[in-house]
């Protein structure tokens, strides 16, 4: 990814990030983590994450949002804009920050960088021989394209069998416990 | 090209970010959200080192898994966490941290 649509990703990933902490309505912060998410997908799909950046889109921003304004509009929720702002969290989330950004400078500074290996069609060919020949991801790999939805998928279903048999089992149990949370109880 | 350190930084602030709201903001719902973000910051450091460590020329898919994961968990704990908030919003009528008092000694 060229070096300035990384940082206009960051940008709006950041700018997002602050317009949450400093927006008084909850629907503005909630349109804000949007935003935020919005350039964070920006970012996976930079990386070559294609999946992983369109999940970010449709769960993310499409389920997960969606869900949080629908339950600050269920709830009514008015009197946050007319609050005295208090000055003792204030100081502490502020110092927090600056705290963990200058440890962050710092260990940064000390660590070797790295840069981004070349994901080129000399190098897929080169990766395509380990694999099957004649097999799907092996002849995309071949013609220079990444078949990052099948990578996926064959390791999720290869690797991660049990992991993703357990995810489903937890679905379920969470999918039940909504339910039995939101039942209106009889007495 | 941006390097690794440039995605590490850009994840490490938009946690802090979220670590921030937790702190600052009383709405429980708003903090919830500011939680979503700074699971999200884990999720680019995940994809960067996904992408920066490459496996036989294509990027450790292993990272992009746990990813996965993280995002599917996220899910289910938003949708379980948003049904305590709207009992406790039954319950107490309010979802102020401030005036949720009830286990303070």
């Amino acid at each position: 990814m060229p070096s300035y649509l990384f940082w206009l990703f960051a940008t709006v990933m950041l700018s997002g990030g602050a317009a949450v902490i400093a927006f008084r309505n909850p629907v503005s912060c909630a349109l804000a983590v949007v935003a935020c998410f919005v350039g964070l997908a920006g970012l996976f799909i930079g990386l070559s994450a294609f999946f992983v950046g369109i999940i970010q889109i449709l769960v993310y921003t499409g389920a997960v949002m969606v869900l949080f304004l629908f339950i600050i509009m269920l709830l009514d929720l008015k009197d946050e804009e007319k609050r005295a702002k208090a000055l003792a969290p204030l100081a502490a989330g502020l110092s927090l920050v600056i705290l963990f950004a200058v440890q962050l400078i710092g260990v940064l500074s000390r660590t070797a960088n790295k840069s981004a290996p070349e994901l080129d069609a000399a190098t897929l060919a080169t990766a395509a021989a380990n694999l099957k020949e004649g097999g799907k991801i092996a002849t995309a790999l071949g013609e220079g394209r990444l078949p990052d939805t099948h990578l996926i998928g064959q390791t999720l279903f290869t690797g991660y069998n049990l992991p993703l048999q357990i995810l489903g089992v937890l679905l379920l149990v969470a999918t039940v416990g909504v339910v039995a949370l939101s039942k209106k109880t009889a007495d | 090209m941006a390097t690794l350190n440039d995605y590490l930084l850009v994840s490490g602030l938009l946690f802090a970010i979220g670590l921030a709201g937790v702190v600052l903001r009383r709405n429980i719902i708003v903090v919830f959200m500011c939680l979503e973000l700074m699971l999200s910051a884990a999720n680019l450091s995940l994809i960067a080192f996904s992408r920066f460590n490459t496996v036989n020329g294509l990027p450790d898919y292993n990272g992009q898994m746990l990813v996965f994961f993280v995002i599917t968990v996220a899910a289910a704990e938003v949708a379980v966490g948003l049904a305590i908030i709207v009992a406790l919003y039954r319950a107490r009528q309010t979802i102020h941290t401030d005036e949720l008092t009830s286990l303070k000694g």
